[in-house]
């Protein structure tokens, strides 16, 4: 079934900014779109914007709206979208694919059973889904640097458990709502811990501080726990055995 | 070293400053001084830039003594201050010399007190600010035993004051409408203007909840929506009704509706109300709001010229004559008038 058309709303945040949303559902187009229209704004340089973000579906800009009128820039931000079908448009050159391996099931990712039945999938099956899907960075959030990546098939479509799992470790790959996050840190949560990587998302005091920008690829290798806990035992830089390529 | 040796050190006391602005895409809030204002206030104060760190302190300050001559400012909550024993003012400026113990007590009004050094506290810069931010593991409480290192001053005047504007102990709060305000029923918002809300106990850095009598704020239509941007100031409303405030450290995303923004300029007098104080929220217009953060924004620049020489005590006259009152490199814009 399509998607009713949904027209692109421009709406203030407080004094803080505007909002431009793509969607009212979170799907892979509304995400994006709000992606390149993101970056075709900030091609453009304007001195009023502060720093600009994007989320599951919407682009915002941050802007002192006591300083800026917000009419003025409702209306330029506009123009812009009439430029394009920005639900067609492509993504911006220049985001990478990472490669991060991680370990499916077993007690590093205890849930990956129960996951892979709320989908309707074997163990094998759900685990080969997993590796083989070329999921993309949808938003970054919660958490910083933490990527909340989509978009799975529809069988994994699966709600959020009941109750919380009072802790799930960084590094921690969970899926709900045919997403994957990848945990910064330690979190309570009604996602199902389906992998484990010892990928670092966050890394204050690196030169890279957050690895991945939303528009970013990832796939996921799977290894064995023993392998996962050699690349633990060398992971100062808390790539967690990465690959990273740039994408033309 | 340069710097305050924390003799004893409150459960709450942490490093901010103005915060890490530009990290939204990647997922962290700016965070910085829960009352903003205060900081401002404590530059002016010293004659320094805001951007430099202080020291926040929530519910009761510490002892600390410094290791070279130094100035200090205390502004926000108000708490009781004394050097080496004899009381000193809050919302002002004093001398700290080596040697001297500065003790900041309990908070009497207000939640958030502020306790600055002329050259700012130094610390490594992390992503550009030396915010403490515990939730997402930047920086860490500061704790008993340590020294925290001041930058060099640049600055000799001490014993001036600047009335505060009025925040410590709630009140009405302006907001504006924000991205899902007209997904809640007229007659809901209108309940919400005339609830007199608890400031509760359980608030921290990154949200206050606000307690009320009666029936909850939540609106069918508003309930189910795609996690969208936050910004501090928002109000969002739970799942059973309850109104949050985001504050500081509040993240940068999240699906529960928003009701309205507190305007910027208004965020000090949520900060600071103590647990239990009564507040109200008001709706301005968007240009309304925007006139009035501007405004505010002129008065935060114009903090410098309204700091007036304190009248002090004349038991404490004895160490007036060390310190040099004030300067004429940092009064240019101040009243000849003003002094006593």
């Amino acid at each position: 079934m399509q998607d009713a058309p949904f027209l692109p709303r421009i709406r203030s945040v407080g004094l803080n900014g505007l909002l431009v949303t793509f969607g009212d559902k979170a799907t892979d187009a509304a995400n994006r779109a709000a992606i390149a229209f993101r970056s075709a704004v900030d091609g453009q340089n304007w001195p009023e914007v502060a720093e600009s973000s994007s989320t599951l579906v919407s682009a915002f800009f941050r802007v002192d709206l006591s300083e800026h009128r917000f009419d003025d820039l409702k209306a330029r931000l506009s123009e812009i979208l009439e430029t394009q079908d920005w639900r067609a448009a492509t993504l911006p050159t220049g985001r990478a694919l990472w490669t991060i391996p991680a370990v499916f099931g077993g007690s590093r990712a205890p849930q990956l059973a129960e996951a892979a039945e709320a989908a309707g999938l074997g163990v094998a099956e759900a685990e080969a889904a997993l590796t083989a899907a070329r999921l993309r960075v949808l938003t970054l959030g919660f958490a910083p640097g933490q990527p909340y990546l989509g978009t799975l098939g529809e069988a994994w479509n699966i709600p959020r458990q009941v109750g919380l799992t009072p802790n799930v470790p960084a590094g921690a790959l969970v899926a709900a709502v045919r997403q994957i996050c990848l945990f910064t840190k330690d979190t309570p949560t009604g996602w199902r811990h389906v992998g484990q990587s010892a990928f670092a998302c966050f890394r204050p005091r690196s030169e890279t501080p957050f690895p991945l920008a939303p528009g970013d690829e990832v796939r996921f290798i799977s290894v064995t726990a023993q392998e996962l806990a050699g690349i633990e035992a060398h992971n100062g830089d808390g790539n967690g055995g990465a690959l990273r390529e740039v994408l033309g | 070293m340069r710097g305050l040796v924390v003799i004893k050190a409150g459960p709450a006391i942490a490093l901010q400053d103005l915060g890490r602005p530009g990290y939204l895409a990647m997922g962290l809030t700016r965070g910085g001084a829960a009352d903003v204002r205060a900081v401002y206030e404590g530059a002016a104060l010293l004659s320094q830039d805001p951007h430099l760190a202080v020291v926040e302190m929530a519910g009761t300050g510490g002892t600390f003594d410094a290791t070279e001559n130094l100035r200090v400012a205390l502004t926000g909550a108000v708490m009781t201050a004394q050097v080496d024993g004899s009381a000193v003012a809050w919302n002002a400026s004093h001398a700290l010399p080596k040697g001297a113990r500065l003790t900041v007590g309990p908070t009497r009004s207000g939640t958030y007190g502020y306790l600055h050094v002329g050259g700012g506290f130094q610390a490594d810069p992390v992503l550009g600010a030396r915010a403490t931010h515990l939730s997402c593991g930047l920086g860490a409480l500061i704790k008993t035993g340590e020294t925290l290192p001041v930058g060099t001053d640049k600055g000799k005047t001490v014993g001036m004051t600047l009335g505060p504007e009025p925040r410590l102990d709630g009140g009405t709060v302006r907001i504006v409408p924000s991205m899902q305000t007209s997904d809640f029923d007229e007659e809901i918002r209108r309940r919400f203007e005339e609830t007199e809300f608890r400031r509760d106990p359980r608030a921290n850095r990154q949200g206050i909840r606000m307690d009320s009598e009666g029936e909850g704020f939540s609106n069918p239509k508003a309930l189910s929506i795609v996690s969208e941007v936050i910004v501090p100031g928002d109000i969002q409303i739970t799942g059973d009704g309850t109104p949050f405030v985001l504050m500081a450290e509040c993240q940068t995303t999240g699906g529960y509706p928003r009701i309205g923004t507190v305007l910027p300029c208004d965020m000090p007098r949520v900060a600071q109300a103590p647990a239990g104080a009564a507040l109200r929220f008001a709706y301005v217009t968007l240009q309304e709001g925007a006139a009035i953060e501007a405004r505010a924004n002129a008065e935060l620049r114009a903090l410098p010229g309204l700091v007036t020489p304190l009248v002090r005590d004349p038991a404490m006259m004895q160490d007036l004559l060390s310190y040099q009152l004030v300067s004429g490199a940092v009064s240019a814009t101040h009243s000849p008038l003003d002094e006593g």
